[in-house]
């Protein structure tokens, strides 16, 4: 398995060796952010190319099929026209925050962004707490989004502001509860740990029950955290035209935009990494030959793989089930998916002290 | 005294408290004030994390940036009406809120000038979350257990309270 820390650390030696320590430390955090921000760009587009030709397959349509081949230039169109479109500004608004929610939300989809590992050697953000850290960057993403709505003067708005306010922050526990779950049988919280403790097998066969139960309930509390459907009522457009982001136009409403879509990699980034093993490849104890082919194929493209998997799941469940109404989705959380969540949690205890994980 | 990497991001950090600080007292928006706040919370994280404590500064964005403040701004959001503004303050009050500043900075300066800093006190490096996790549930002597049970029930007491006052007859 290829390890890249080959390459960031010769890059740190080239830059130390003509240059102050403080000032290469420097150059290199650009260095990052600029390629993690490329990143960023480049998935937001992939996903939502893949967003729409998923839709479409689930409608029996093709999708986008005009511009390129199979329509494959048709997102890079449509972030032209979104650069170049106007940013209105809207009167009776407190300007201020107006312009300022959109980046607060990309703030904090870009901080745990940089969380993901995505191959051995590549982790941005590699705390001890790491698990914690992610969600934490998580959470200041809902301030974004009231005060969205809350500065567009608009009613639909704060509607919608609210709903999704109240439906993320409740998810965020069952989201929390099923990491947990996942933290007690690894006994750690940072991720490239996490990620090598499944070299054996990933938690999700090792940790046979209680991690696939944590499992589905990270995938439906995942997909509400995103506001994504069947839990997209904040930007329910029959009700809400859409929701906290109607007022927004160009660009402000593209990193909204932008922003709900890398979540949804962020979330089945995450998924992967603690329930598939990140860029672990998948190994079988006793099969020498299968994990050394294995071994052959880099870390990244396992973790894209079982990202995209996952994001495909996704895909699936919005495209299939029906819209939930607000009430639905809260007694959902409240009184099934954080009960389970809990009983799931000391069932996992139980099976980590009595040894009876592989 | 050299410039180094680390000093340049702490007055930075330090910047940005500051004038977040002084913004989120002097504007006169109360969701403006709120978001201010959020601002110096995300500064002092960060000068929690350039001290090495990731863990610390993991709490405060998860506890006061992602929790206190969504709370703040959900009160806000459901009490205030549009276009609110605090009126000016005027004699008898803004005289003694420029009184209670002074003797706060007064006493703050005062604790920080004369405490006595002891030199690369702390180890460098991240604090195992282990050792964290010990120390908060530990009843030896530097253990947490004890608060760390008060809080609990506190908490407990507040969500029994929410469902009382929140609940239909």
């Amino acid at each position: 398995m290829f390890d890249f820390s080959v390459i960031t650390s010769w890059i740190h030696a080239l830059l130390t060796s003509w240059m102050p320590e403080g000032l290469a430390v420097f150059i290199e955090c650009v260095l990052v952010g600029v390629c993690l921000l490329l990143m960023y760009a480049v998935i937001a587009i992939v996903m939502i190319f893949m967003e729409r030709k998923v839709c479409a397959a689930f409608q029996c349509r093709l999708g986008p099929m005009r511009v390129g081949p199979w329509g494959t230039v048709q997102v890079l169109c449509d972030v032209i026209k979104m650069l170049t479109k106007e940013i209105i500004t809207i009167r009776h608004s407190d300007r201020f925050l107006y312009n300022l929610a959109p980046y607060i939300v990309i703030l904090a989809s870009v901080l745990a962004f940089a969380c993901l590992p995505v191959s051995r050697g590549l982790e941005v953000l590699d705390f001890n707490v790491g698990v914690f850290f992610l969600m934490a960057a998580s959470s200041i993403g809902v301030v974004g989004i009231l005060l969205a709505g809350w500065s567009s003067n608009n009613k639909y708005s704060l509607i919608g502001a609210m709903r999704s306010g109240a439906q993320m922050i409740s998810y965020e526990l069952s989201i929390g509860l099923s990491i947990l779950t996942i933290v007690v049988l690894t006994d750690t919280m940072q991720f490239s740990e996490i990620v090598e403790r499944q070299a054996d097998g990933w938690f999700l066969f090792k940790g046979h029950l209680p991690a696939l139960i944590a499992f589905v309930i990270y995938l439906i509390a995942g997909n509400a955290e995103v506001n994504r459907g069947p839990f997209d009522l904040p930007e329910a457009e029959s009700e809400l035209t859409a929701g906290y982001h109607t007022e927004y136009s160009g660009m402000h409403f593209g990193l909204f935009y932008v922003a709900e879509f890398v979540n949804l990699f962020i979330v089945s980034g995450v998924a992967a990494t603690i329930f598939l093993g990140g860029w672990m490849p998948l190994h079988i104890s006793g099969w020498e030959g299968f994990n050394t082919v294995m071994d052959y194929i880099p870390g990244f493209v396992w973790f894209f793989a079982k990202a995209f998997f996952v994001v495909w799941l996704l895909m699936w469940i919005k495209w299939t089930f029906p819209r939930l109404r607000v009430d639905q989705i809260l007694t959902l959380e409240w009184k099934y998916l954080v009960p389970i969540g809990l009983v799931n949690l000391l069932l996992m205890v139980i099976v980590v002290v009595f040894k009876l994980h592989f | 005294m050299e410039i180094t990497l680390e000093l340049i991001v702490f007055i930075v950090l330090a910047l940005f408290i500051g004038v977040s600080a002084i913004l989120a007292v002097t504007t006169k928006r109360i969701l403006r004030a709120a978001t201010y706040l959020l601002f110096v919370l995300f500064g002092t994280a960060g000068i929690y994390f350039q001290l090495n404590y990731s863990f610390l500064g993991a709490v405060q964005l998860l506890i006061y940036a992602g929790g206190i403040t969504v709370l703040y701004v959900f009160s806000i959001l459901l009490t205030s009406s549009e276009g609110d503004k605090a009126p000016d303050l005027k004699g008898y009050k803004l005289v003694m809120g420029l009184l209670a500043t002074l003797v706060g900075l007064g006493v703050c300066l005062w604790v920080t000038l004369g405490h006595d800093f002891a030199p690369e006190h702390f180890e460098h490096g991240e604090l195992a979350v282990r050792t964290i996790g010990h120390a908060l549930m530990s009843s030896d002597k530097f253990g947490y257990v004890l608060p760390f049970e008060v809080i609990s029930l506190l908490l407990l007491a507040c969500i029994v309270g929410g469902i009382m006052i929140a609940r239909k007859r």
